[in-house]
């Protein structure tokens, strides 16, 4: 098997895997000879992104101890492994697009392995927009150390200084005399060159780049219009059982009894009853299905005693410490200058993460090694979290990850892998697991609901005097008020997924945690304080700011929309919102038409203006911004948990409702230029718009503010019903 | 019990021995090994588990095997011909009209009902057609880009 052909694809590699499960001493030996350049970072690669990891026990420390790996082979072509795992994201094509620059190399000799536990760096887990903002830079350094080496074998080959040659394409070339050259694969043949870096070699700067800022197709798409692409529930072995798993009717009930007789006159059912894991497997998943509604199981009932309104009440009251998260100025003097106050508590609902991919997964138990294919984002996460229920150790479970069907943050943990390789160590067999809906609507760790409550005040210049603001369950990510504020605190009660055990059922990271609650709670109380002041909206927070970077997305989306300034509520159902989230800045317009009988609301228009520091690809950063805004027209708009007792009421599509074709704006992104600054996240900071947005839309169409989301029908009528506006 | 259920499957003539409520999406999934065709949600909301049966767009998680006997069915696998991509495949990456691509093959096979039946469609009109297909990833204005474009294609204009 050439390495060339199994890289690239995830699926691929992991059938082939199946067959042959190469461990990473004999993977490498595949490469034979060539250059290989492994770089170490001085500190370790999750710490920045820990804040959405549970802590991971293992990180591997030794000598071979590396954050990236790639490989120059004979014949030029270029593989380089990574602990990151493709989603829909898009690393699969931006990464080996920063490699491509810094090596100049073309990328179509380029190919990338991810999400292998046992071949790629340990990595702390696919989230927070950090994949090219942070990890980016150390793969352009494993690049640019790989093109020295390059550099100085090819002087000598050459007999010509480094600073006369050039590089093309893999091809160095002597600039004075071009007919001399050699290419890279020329340079590597017969020879074994190891490379450890643990500095930072100087990466190209902006106006040398050749490839970064182009906009690239993704590499993937042809897998996927085919249907050749493998996600964990494609993948075959023989002898596989499908299990399926019976799961407690509410949060918190417990198996009283299990009557399983009428197993007995099903073919080939095989049965699993441990205390807490009981199970039907079947070679036919339909069968094991089938079979698993005829076991008779008594539960005692859920302990829970919340549901969804009472929710509000219980995160209000939690008797926690807030964290200051930061803070100025003098809060009880701000008070005191403040002429009009505006107090406000905003809300919002547990969200789900519903990919597209419900929780999948293989696994193979064989002579205590344990190999799992897992629909995660979050593989060394989860070979730990197998390690540990099948009391084996870390380094003989293996995890790989195939094309994952999104993810958002819901696949950060990994029960269904857990089950999987549970099932298959009792068995005996490969057992594959792939949640129906229904189970990935009760298994999910949701977005939590959670509350923002902001006091604040204008002075008599029409200033904001005053801004003490709490959010309460959410997380502090963009909770900052961003504005030009003397007087000003900002606190945290709890986070996404703190204190354990506080929620009726698990929460946790949801695409750009926190955020999509802070923003709309900040930015529905800035559109209020400008309406108070009788200011437009976006002058309002032109004149409050003092951030270049703010003021720069913000006046650009005015130009860009051809923004008139009014007074809200102007009845034009024109709303604004700012934001900054992983590190980049978003400044979005919206126009909305409110359906005053129905409730609903329609979104016409969203322009999203993005600045995000140096733009790896264009063209997956504007998919990105989509992909933000359509998915945010949901939490914004429609979805939300209902519960009581512990049983959630939303169970499929069908009572759940995700954004449609049908409700698409136009959406017009805009991308500023920002090349000298470093790469910072882009597939988030979109996604925290929607809510504030629309919000402050829906205001300046009625005069009615909502304070709660989602926006849903009912809550809008109701509000316009207190407004006495229904029709 | 099983029975024989007879029909074409991407162009090729299958036979299989099946019991005849079993559900197509698994049958395709597991005994015939064509896992391009999805499961989202099983219960006829999602459309990630579209095949074409006569050229029309079905949910496979809804019907059983036994109503596809003597029928034509086209799985995305079987969408290319003699390796060439349909031209709604090749709109879908021209326009990058996919990110996690789990939707992807569900979208493609309704676009293609919804094209033989609207080959000259507005936008409103992809948008009304693909309307009960969702996708999470938020492709959706580049899926209905590629649609049009592909109608374009496939009306011999040059795609767009
Ligand atoms: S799986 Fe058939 S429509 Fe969703
Ligand atoms: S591309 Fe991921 S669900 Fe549509």
């Amino acid at each position: 098997m050439s390495i060339r052909q199994a890289t690239d694809q995830p699926g691929k590699l992991a059938l082939e895997a199946a067959i042959s499960l190469p461990t990473r001493r004999e993977f490498l030996k595949r490469f034979g000879t060539g250059l290989m350049v492994w770089v170490v970072l001085r500190r370790s690669a999750g710490a920045e992104e820990s804040e959405a990891a549970h802590p991971a026990t293992f990180r591997p420390r030794s000598a071979g101890d590396f954050n990236a790996f790639l490989s120059i082979g004979e014949d030029g072509h270029v593989t380089c492994l990574t602990g990151k795992i493709e989603m829909g994201q898009g690393p699969i094509t931006s990464l080996p697009q920063m490699l491509a620059e810094d090596l100049d190399v073309s990328i179509d000799d380029i190919s990338i392995i991810m999400g292998d536990t046992e071949l790629c760096p340990f990595d702390a887990g696919t989230w927070g927009s950090m994949t090219t903002s942070f990890f980016g830079n150390v793969w352009r350094a494993a690049a640019a150390e790989a093109r020295s080496v390059l550099l100085e074998m090819a002087a000598e080959t050459l007999q010509v200084p480094v600073a006369r040659l050039t590089v093309d394409q893999g091809v160095v070339v002597d600039s004075k005399d071009p007919s001399r050259r050699v290419t890279y694969g020329q340079l590597t043949k017969g020879k074994k060159i190891e490379r450890r870096l643990t500095v930072k070699p100087s990466l190209k700067a902006p106006g040398q780049f050749k490839i970064i800022g182009k906009p690239l197709l993704r590499r993937d798409s042809r897998e996927k219009v085919t249907g050749t692409a493998k996600y964990a529930g494609d993948l075959r072995m023989p002898g596989m059982l499908y299990a399926r798993v019976l799961r407690v009717p509410a949060h918190g009930a417990k198996l009283k009894h299990v009557d399983t007789s009428a197993l007995r006159k099903i073919d080939g059912v095989v049965l699993v009853q441990q205390a807490d894991l009981v199970a039907v497997l079947h070679e036919l998943p339909d069968v094991a299905d089938d079979a698993l509604g005829k076991l008779h199981a008594e539960f005692e009932p859920s302990p829970s005693t919340l549901d969804d309104r009472t929710i509000y009440a219980h995160l209000e009251q939690a008797k926690l410490e807030p964290t200051v998260v930061a803070q100025g100025g003098d809060i009880a003097a701000g008070r005191a200058l403040a002429v009009r106050r505006l107090d406000q508590t905003y809300l919002g609902a547990y969200v789900a993460h519903a990919a597209m991919e419900t929780h999948a997964a293989l696994a193979h138990v064989e002579g205590g090694k344990a190999t799992v294919w897992a629909s995660t984002q979050n593989p060394f996460g989860a070979r730990e979290e197998i390690a540990q229920a099948l009391g084996l150790p870390i380094p003989s479970v293996r995890v790989i990850t195939p094309f994952v069907g999104g993810g958002f943050g819901g696949k950060t943990f990994n029960l269904q892998a857990v089950e999987a390789a549970r099932l298959a160590k009792e068995t005996g067999r490969p057992v594959q697991v792939m949640w129906t809906r229904e189970e990935e609507f009760f298994n999910d760790t949701f977005r939590p609901a959670a509350v923002v409550k902001i006091q604040s005040g204008l002075d008599s210049a029409g200033r904001i005097a005053f801004w003490d603001y709490e959010v309460r369950f959410a997380g502090d990510r963009a909770s900052a008020h961003l504005y030009d504020i003397a007087h000003h605190r900002t606190s945290a009660v709890g986070s996404f997924m703190e204190p354990p055990g506080f929620h009726p059922f698990p929460v946790g990271a949801w695409r750009a945690p926190g955020s999509s609650n802070n923003a709309f709670a900040r930015e529905s109380h800035v559109d209020q304080l400008a309406s108070m002041a009788g200011v437009d909206p976006i002058e309002f927070r032109m004149r409050q700011q003092k951030d270049p970077r703010l003021a720069r997305v913000l006046k650009a989306a005015a130009d860009q929309w051809g923004w008139k300034p009014g007074k809200a509520p102007s009845g034009r159902g024109l709303g604004v919102a700012c934001g900054a989230d992983a590190g980049s800045y978003v400044a979005a317009i919206a126009e909305v038409e409110v359906d005053r009988t129905e409730g609903k609301i329609k979104v016409k228009r969203i322009l999203v203006v993005q600045e995000m520091g140096l733009v790896i690809n264009p063209a997956g950063a504007r998919i990105q911004i989509e992909g933000g805004i359509t998915m945010g027209l949901g939490y914004a708009l429609s979805e939300e948990m209902h519960f009581k007792d512990g049983v959630l009421r939303e169970t499929n599509f069908d009572s759940y409702v995700l954004p449609r074709f049908s409700w698409l704006p136009k959406i017009e992104t805009v991308i500023l230029d920002a090349d000298d600054s470093p790469p910072n996240g882009g597939g988030e900071p979109a996604v925290i718009l929607p809510g504030a947005v629309i919000a402050n839309a829906v205001h300046d169409a009625t005069g009615v503010r909502l304070l709660e989301l989602p926006m849903s029908p009912a809550r809008v009528k109701a509000a316009l019903a207190v407004k006495g506006q229904v029709t | 019990m099983p029975d024989t259920v007879s029909f074409r499957l991407n162009g090729q003539p299958v036979r299989i021995s099946v019991a005849p409520d079993r559900t197509l999406l698994w049958v395709l999934r597991t005994d015939l090994g064509l896992t391009g065709t999805k499961f989202g949600c099983g219960i006829v909301q999602c459309g990630a588990c579209t095949v074409l049966v006569d050229h029309r767009a079905v949910r496979s998680c809804s019907v059983d095997v036994k109503s596809v006997q003597g029928t034509d069915v086209v799985t995305i696998e079987g969408l290319a011909s003699d390796g060439k991509l349909h031209p709604i495949q090749e709109a879908f990456m021209a326009h990058d009209a996919l990110q996690c691509g789990f939707c992807t093959p569900g979208m493609i096979l309704t676009a293609y009902d919804f094209l033989r039946r609207h080959p000259n469609p507005t936008r409103e009109e992809v948008i009304a057609g693909m309307d009960d297909n969702l996708c999470r990833c938020g492709a959706h204005v580049r899926i209905v880009d590629a649609i049009l474009a592909a109608a374009t294609a496939m009306r011999g204009g040059s795609p767009s």
